[in-house]
Order: C-alpha cells, then structure tokens, then sequence
C-alpha cells in the first residue's frame, strides 16, 4: 500500500502540475495568439524556442537551467538581488522549470487551434463592433475550446510525468522537489518493488484515463470548418 | 446629394487599387468587374477590414480615414453593416445570438422593432433557435443580413452574398434584396459580378477593372457606354425602366410599356401599371435592316445605330436607339459587315424572348 511518504509525493505532483498548467495556460494563451497572427521576423526564433523541450533530452534542459538559475548564472544572480535567493532545489525552481519543460504541449494545441479560427469570425466581430480584445475573449477563446482542453490535459500529463527535469534542478527534497516519478525512482533503488508497483500503477491509471476522455471527448466533437 | 468620398491607393505588387469615387447617400450602388478587377478590395477598405496606405473616406461627414492626417478609424468603431460572400455566423452561436451579437455591442440602446423586422421581411423567424451547421445556405445568408441591419447601420456593405449559393438559393434572397432596396433607407455598397443582381438591384453603378473605375454613375448612364459594354462583352445588358400594360392570358404573355414603344413579355402576376425593370442581354438581340414580316420573334422594335465597336473576338457591339431609350446589340462583326451597318442608320431590333425580367 501507499505509505505516507508516497502520498505526500502525489500531493505535490499534483501542486507541482497544477500550478504549472496555471502559469503555461496564462502565459502560453497570448504567446500562441502572437504566434499564430504575427509576421514578425523573430517569430520562426521564438518558435522554435517554445518547441525545443519536444526533442531535447530533459537532462539538457535541465542542465542549462540549473546553470542559469545556479548562483553563478544570470537568473541565479537576479533572484538573488531581489533577496529570493536561488531557485534550485526549491519548488519555485521545479515550478520554473516544469513550466519551461511542458510549455509546447499547451503553446501548440492553442496555435493549432486559433489558426484553424481563420480570419473570417475575427472580421465578422470587428464589423458587429466588437474589439480585438472582445473578439479573442468572445469568440476566439470559445471557437478554440477543443484546443483548450487538449492544452490544459497535455501540459498537466506532461508535468506529472517528467523526471529527467526534477532530477537535475529539484533534486530529491520530500515535500519540496520530490514528485512520484522521483519518488518511483527512489523505491527501485531501495529495491522496494511494491512500494513503486503502487505509485507506477497510480500514474498509469491516472495518465491513460486522462488521455481516455481527452480523445473520446475530441470523436464527439469533431474539428470540423470553424465558420458554417 | 454626394455623402461617400472614396479615395484610395493600394499597391500590392501585381495588383494596385487606385480609386476616386464621389457616391450618393442613398440607394444600392453597385459595384462590378470581373474577379481581380479590385471591387472586394475597395469594399473592404470601406470597411476597414484593409488599410490602403494612401486613403481619404468620408461617410455623411465623418471622416473614417485619412492616411494624410494619420487618421484610420477600426472596424469595430465604423457604424457600418457588413456582409460577407460566406454569411460568416459564428458557429459557437445560434441563430439568436449571432443576431444579438453587435446590438449588444451598441453603446446606445438598441431599437429591437428594427430587428424585429428584419426577422420579419427576411423570414427566419422559425430559425432563431437553431446552430448555424443546422441552416441550408440561403437561410445562413438571409441570417447574416439580418445581423448585419439589426445594429441599424448608417451604411450597409454587402460583398457578393449570393456568389457562394446555387441558382435556387439566390432566387430566394433575391427578392428579399429587392424588399430591402425598397425599405432601406441607408446607402447600400454591393459588389457582384452578376449582370442579373446589377438589372435587379442597381440604382448607381460603378464598374471597375484592374483596380480602375471605368465608369460610375446612375444605371441608366453607366451601363449603356460602348466602352463598357465592350468589356463586359457577352454580359452587356440594358435595363429598362417600364410599367405593365395589359394582360394577354390567352397566350400567356404580359405587355409592358417602355419609353420606346411595348415589350411582350412572359406573363406575370402584376396589376396593371406597376413598374419594373426589364433586362434585356445584348446577346439576345438580333438586327435586321428591314422590318421582318414572317418571324416568330415577338419583339421588334424600329431603332437607329447611334454607336458601334469591334472587340477583340470576332464580335461587335452595337448601339441602339428605341424610342428614348438605349439598346446594345451583340452580333457578329460578319454579320456587322455584311448589313453595311454604320452609325445613323435605321434598323430593326429584334429582341429574343429570353429577356430577364424582374419586378421592383
């Protein structure tokens, strides 16, 4: 059974993925808008950027951060004059870098999805008097609700299963930095198989059920044309 | 009277928009070309939905661009109506609430009796509650005509609503646009490519090609140029004003009378005395230089050649005079050639009986 070492873990797993899909829906909601509508010459740059944790090994990524966010690097060196000290191996540095680590699994659902929009609802509102602040929240933000909820459901699975990430910039601190997969990884060496069966078999479930109703979800309701 | 200054100046590359157009505050002005000639492009600058780097538009005295003074207002403030070739609903909304879209957008309150009518004469009141996916073509259209005149606009624009429908369906908004025309009292800018939407609805007509006005003014004046006709080449019309005269039901056929004599026509249900306008394809007439005493061709009318061009086809375009009124013939330049025909020279029209006929 789950000790309560092991609940604590998915206690902050879930904290951890929450607050993270939070931070990437806010941020990650207006940078693919601009992806999506800008001719900017940076935005091939900022794309690719946003989309580099898709092919880079999470020990990569966690490295540079670690080094940057260290206290001889340039993020370390700022939150240290602000007196926030230094962010690795705290749950602001795992926060910082999950959010960094899952950010294309929310930015490109959403580009998807408001590129699908096209330019028709855009100029129907603007002629029916509505802003271009109005038109997003009105009719682009619900025209994209399927891309929403593919955003929202990747980016928190997406959290709950890093490792490689956590390893490098949490490190293995209960109730700070250590997660399930961490904690997956700590019964495997303590050689205590059903400690991690337990705490596998809790995620298993947990991912595929998620991903069940996100794509049973998606056959009811059909991308289809956004304009009729 | 003039209440639209259009000035515009737009270079994209291969194509260039470069209008200047004084237009009346009332009634449907229509503008038509072919497709590339610029007429959506001008639409839309109207709009607002395109900014031209060089543009002066002035809509009943207030200003909605001037590039000189740095002056653009956006879409969204323009009190404008707008719709598109595609009707454009928002498909998240019903029927409703794509109609309620801009009223509650109006910083006034809305006058609802005017939507109430509009629901009315476009007949979609059985629609409200459903998704645009749940509307055949023609009622998402009328719809968005609707949404479009709810905010009660100072101007209505309408960028070729019935292109993306088949036969049928224009045939169902079409009277409705006729409806319209008689009970708006806001300025209408249509653009089409239809001859038949120019005979139907065309009070001012603006003919554009490759991002030129080629001619603009009332219908009458316009449509009836040499130049003009010789671009529109097997499209050329006339439009005839003329009042039903008299019912011959024996055969079918209605008589209408025109500042140049009787037309006999298909018959039709209309009392006497009511006026319509009559369109008449320059393809559909013939020419003979003597009165044709065994034909089976109803409408002969007596004419004079006041004008006549070759195009580049073989074709020429002939101008006529009946009566007060004007007529375009579309002949063979063979044909032209072997009757001899020049300018001043008395002939007979002969019109086939598929003229187009439409009630105002």
């Amino acid at each position: 059974m789950l000790n309560s070492a092991d609940l604590d873990t998915l206690l902050l797993t879930f904290k951890v993925a929450s607050l993270a899909t939070t931070l990437m829906l806010l941020f990650g909601t207006p940078l693919a808008w601009w992806l999506t509508r800008t001719r900017c010459a940076w935005k091939g740059i900022i794309n690719a950027i946003v989309a580099l944790p898709l092919v880079l090994p999470p020990t990569v990524l966690g490295f540079y951060l670690l080094v940057l966010m260290g206290p001889a690097g340039i993020i370390g060196k700022i939150t240290s004059w602000l007196g926030l000290g230094t962010l690795p191996f705290t749950f602001p540095g795992l926060i910082v870098a999950s959010v960094l680590y899952s950010l294309p699994f929310v930015v490109q659902p959403l580009q998807a999805a408001f590129s699908m929009i096209g330019e028709q609802p855009l100029e129907a509102a603007a002629t029916l008097r509505a802003s271009p602040f109005d038109t997003f929240f009105n009719v682009v933000v619900p025209l994209a609700k399927p891309g929403f909820l593919t955003a929202t459901i990747l980016g928190f699975t997406h959290t709950v299963g890093e490792f490689g990430v956590v390893l490098m910039v949490g490190g293995n601190i209960p109730d700070q930095t250590r997660v399930v997969s961490v904690q997956i990884y700590n019964h495997v060496e303590a050689l205590e198989y059903a400690q991690a069966h337990w705490l596998a078999g809790c995620l298993l479930l947990f991912s595929f059920s998620v991903l069940l109703l996100l794509y049973s979800s998606q056959k009811s309701q059909p991308i289809a044309h956004p304009l009729k | 009277m003039t209440a639209i200054l259009a000035r515009f100046q737009l270079d994209y590359g291969e194509f260039k928009l470069d209008v200047d157009l004084e237009l009346p505050a009332a009634g449907i002005t229509v503008f038509f070309g072919h497709s590339g000639s610029g007429k959506t492009t001008l639409l839309r600058c109207i709009a607002g939905l395109q900014q031209a780097a060089q543009g002066f538009l002035e809509i009943n005295g207030s200003i909605w661009q001037d590039s000189g003074r740095g002056l653009f207002l956006p879409t969204h403030k323009r009190p404008l109506g707008y719709v598109f070739q595609e009707a454009n609903l928002f498909p998240h909304l019903t029927v409703r609430d794509n109609l309620h879209f801009g009223l509650k957008r109006l910083k006034k309150k809305p006058d609802l009796t005017n939507l109430e009518q509009t629901v009315e004469l476009l007949g979609i009141d059985h629609l409200l509650e459903r998704l645009p996916e749940r509307l055949s073509g023609g009622e998402r259209q009328r719809v968005a005509i609707a949404r479009a005149l709810a905010l009660n606009p100072e101007i209505l624009l309408m960028d070729e609503p019935l292109a993306s429908l088949d036969f049928k369906r224009k045939q169902e908004i079409l009277p409705f646009l006729s409806r319209l025309h008689q009970q708006l009292d806001i300025p209408v800018l249509y653009v089409t490519h239809s001859q038949q939407e120019v005979a139907q609805l065309a009070d001012t007509l603006v003919i554009m090609e490759n991002g030129h006005i080629l001619a603009a003014g009332p219908l009458s004046e316009t449509q009836n140029r040499l130049e003009v006709a010789l671009i529109q080449d097997r499209d050329a019309t006339t439009v005839w004003q003329a009042t039903v005269a008299e019912h011959e039901p024996e055969y079918h056929l209605t008589q209408v009378a025109f500042a140049g004599g009787f037309l006999s026509l298909p018959a039709m249900e209309a009392k006497i005395g009511t006026p319509l306008r009559v369109q008449i394809y320059a393809r559909d007439v013939s020419i003979a230089l003597e009165a044709p005493v065994a034909t089976s061709i109803l409408n002969v009318l007596p004419a004079i050649i006041t004008d006549l061009a070759d195009n580049q086809g073989g074709q020429s375009v002939v101008m006529l005079k009946v009566g007060s009124e004007t007529l375009l013939a579309h002949i063979t330049r063979k044909s032209a050639l072997l009757l001899g025909l020049h300018t001043g020279m008395s002939v007979f029209a002969q019109i086939k009986g598929t003229s187009t006929l439409t009630h105002q």
